[in-house]
């Protein structure tokens, strides 16, 4: 009866009757510290990892697919569940992308809102990120103290879009609303307090010993290898490399903001953790320059949040409901969905993790005709291949904890 | 008489054309309007043949032929600094003719500059691996492979990557529908309990909006539960829910949606 095709264990790699003293070790895929389904199949001599597989694919849900059989703004929400961390910057990512093709202006106050956005988004993520790469390597505390200042943060986003996780809180064309009356307030009580919380993380973590054992040489990425494997993000800058889109290539407000690039020629998990800390302190230091820039366009009476473009934006609320033409265009934008020209486009922002990417090839139908979702985890998961073979196993748990890959991303 | 569905692009379609509509283009600038570009193209040109060169959205796209791929990229990292592979994939473009495009997002951090290599191959033709120049490649030829089914000569692991292995068809092709096919609707239960329960299984439903108001087996009444294998009639009584183990567990006390009260004074 035993079917040729039924569930069984996957060998395939493994020979039983070899004369070394090699040994396979399953890593995943329900590690706890894998952060989410990752699969590591370890080559081990002793405790030494020779060879490493990580594979990968087990959060597959076909977003591109998904893509091609839906119009642009029906797409917006499924860009949360790719990193579910920091999802307005994967927001962002495809409004901007679109927004390019169609070749759209956003009004300035909805640049700002989104400036602000992106980097609570930022923060947010680093944040967790922190929590969970201290938790795998046993600090407790400091699980708990980022958390705490993690939940601030979601519950400001709430506020905001009413939605903790996926937050689809950016439109194609601009913002959906406008800031709530307290949200300034409550944002500047929190940053003010941040400079003094990311002490408190540093002062438990920067002079331990255990983290600095299991962070300082561990995990080198060299500056070739690193760019080599499309690295991007922290990653890349932790390796020597002080590339940082927002810098470079500046889109929305950047341009106008000040801030620092921190980077770091050593490579290890040390230079990466020392990265996301100062990555922290610049977040604070932007939103800030954009609670200012926000404030200013209140004094200005800049209120609009979409772009005019009735051909592929809705008219605002008001007009839809006191004008005919405005409504019989808004229901042909939802129910048809707007037809940007024919076209590609390949748009580059830096999330939190790295460069983010969306690839779109408009053939001027409702739907794209091709969308590749270029995510940054998916090279850091890639890097194991190279990275693994030489370390130890407890390394690995580190390892993967500063790579900062998220599977939501990974897969797609 | 049936309406026509081309059976060789199965997505979605517009529901509603404008036969009269011509839809606009994107802009597209002449590689001459920006030096740094017209330099690189003109380095590609020396030594490979350059169908066509333009510049769309802030990014020069080179065309070239499939078999200079290797060439091309070589010369771009060794000598036009550009040292980074951000993205490649392929676009199925087999029911316009039979061809599919690969591109290649190529990144120069020095010139702060971004170009996209693209060439065509035929449907059956295999493309070179670059996976020797960048490493990024390794990972994103294989998720080529998987989704499209493009074969790559001279790589070293060519095995589907998000799939699984055992996977057949390749998902992003024009021709595979968003559901899946028939192996996609047969795969999990033929893994998990083998084909002879293929009768009293049944296939899987893959759509995700579909809900079937008489099925009181497969969890498709939701929110009107009926026990299990019931003849939903359509005026069948209400089945309190109770989501806890027959006995109970220690210290825990069981749900019971009878006299379970619904609070709506919040200060209570």
């Amino acid at each position: 009866m035993q079917q040729q095709n039924r569930l069984r264990p996957f060998f395939e790699n493994i020979t039983f009757d070899r004369d070394d003293n090699e040994m396979i070790l399953n890593f995943g895929p329900q590690h706890p510290s894998a952060h989410g389904q990752l699969r590591l199949m370890l080559h081990l001599q002793q405790e030494m990892i020779v060879k490493a597989h990580p594979d990968v694919g087990y959060l597959h849900r076909g977003m591109e697919k998904m893509a091609e059989n839906m119009i642009y703004n029906e797409f917006m929400p499924t860009t949360d569940r790719m990193d579910y961390i920091a999802s307005s910057s994967n927001n962002y990512g495809f409004a901007l992308a679109v927004e390019k093709l169609i070749g759209l202006e956003v009004p300035r106050r909805a640049k700002v809102i989104r400036m602000m956005l992106l980097e609570m988004n930022r923060l947010m993520s680093h944040l967790f990120w922190l929590a969970t790469t201290a938790l795998d390597i046993g600090a407790m505390t400091v699980f708990l103290f980022a958390f705490r200042e993690r939940e601030y943060m979601m519950d400001l986003i709430e506020d905001y879009c009413g939605a903790r996780l996926t937050h689809a809180s950016i439109r194609i064309g601009g913002v959906p609303l406008d800031i709530p009356s307290n949200f300034i307030t409550d944002l500047k009580t929190f940053l003010d307090k941040l400079p003094a919380n990311i002490k408190d993380y540093e002062d438990l973590l920067d002079s331990n010993r255990i983290w600095r054992m299991r962070m300082e040489n561990v995990g080198v990425i060299t500056k070739e290898m690193a760019v080599s494997w499309g690295c991007t993000g922290p990653m890349l800058r932790a390796s020597g490399v002080a590339w940082d889109i927002r810098k470079e290539e500046p889109y929305e407000l950047y341009d106008e903001v000040d801030f620092k690039v921190p980077f770091s020629d050593k490579g290890d998990n040390f230079a990466r953790y020392r990265i996301y800390m100062e990555e922290m302190r610049q977040s604070a230091h932007i939103l800030y320059q954009v609670i200012d820039m926000y404030e200013e366009t209140v004094k200005n009476n800049q209120t609009q949040l979409m772009a005019h473009a009735p051909k592929y934006i809705s008219a605002p609320k008001l007009d839809i409901m006191t004008q005919n033409y405005s409504l019989m265009q808004h229901f042909v934008l939802v129910t048809q969905g707007m037809r940007p020209p024919v076209g590609e486009v390949y748009i580059p922002t830096e999330s939190p993790k790295g460069e983010l990417g969306f690839f779109i090839n408009s053939q001027g139908g409702p739907y794209p005709y091709r969308l590749k979702l270029r995510a940054p985890s998916f090279w850091h998961t890639g890097i194991l291949t190279d990275l693994l073979p030489g370390h130890y196993i407890p390394d690995v748990v580190s390892i993967i904890g500063t790579t900062n890959i998220v599977f939501g991303e990974v897969d797609r | 008489m049936r309406a026509y569905t081309p059976k060789d692009d199965v997505q979605a379609k517009p529901y509603y054309t404008d036969r009269f509509y011509v839809a606009p283009q994107v802009p597209k600038q002449d590689v001459e309007s920006d030096e740094l570009f017209a330099a690189d193209l003109a380095a590609i040109k020396a030594k490979f043949e350059v169908l066509e060169a333009y510049i769309q959205v802030e990014q020069m796209v080179v065309y070239i032929n499939a078999k200079d791929n290797y060439g091309v990229l070589e010369l771009l990292r060794d000598e036009l600094e550009y040292t980074q592979l951000s993205e490649m994939s392929a676009i199925d473009w087999l029911a316009k003719n039979n061809q599919f495009e690969i591109f290649y997002q190529m990144l120069s951090m020095g010139k702060r500059k971004r170009i996209r290599i693209k060439c065509f191959i035929d449907k059956d033709e295999a493309v070179n691996s670059v996976e020797k120049l960048f490493r990024s490649a390794d990972w994103s030829e294989r998720e080529m492979y998987d989704m499209f089914g493009v074969k790559v000569n001279n790589h070293p692991f060519m095995k589907r990557i998000l799939m699984p292995y055992d996977w057949e068809g390749f998902p992003l092709l024009k021709t595979y529908p968003l559901e899946g096919d028939e192996f996609a609707q047969w795969y999990e239960v033929d893994k998990i309990y083998g084909k002879e329960a293929r009768d009293i299984i049944g296939a899987e439903i893959r759509d995700t909006a579909r809900v079937d108001r008489y099925d009181s087996e497969r969890f498709g009444r939701l929110g009107h539960e009926v026990p299990k294998g019931t003849k939903i009639t359509g005026n069948e009584p209400k089945t309190p829910l109770a989501y806890q183990e027959e006995g109970g567990v220690f210290m825990i006390d069981r749900f019971d949606e009878e006299k379970s009260v619904i609070i709506t004074d919040r200060d209570r």
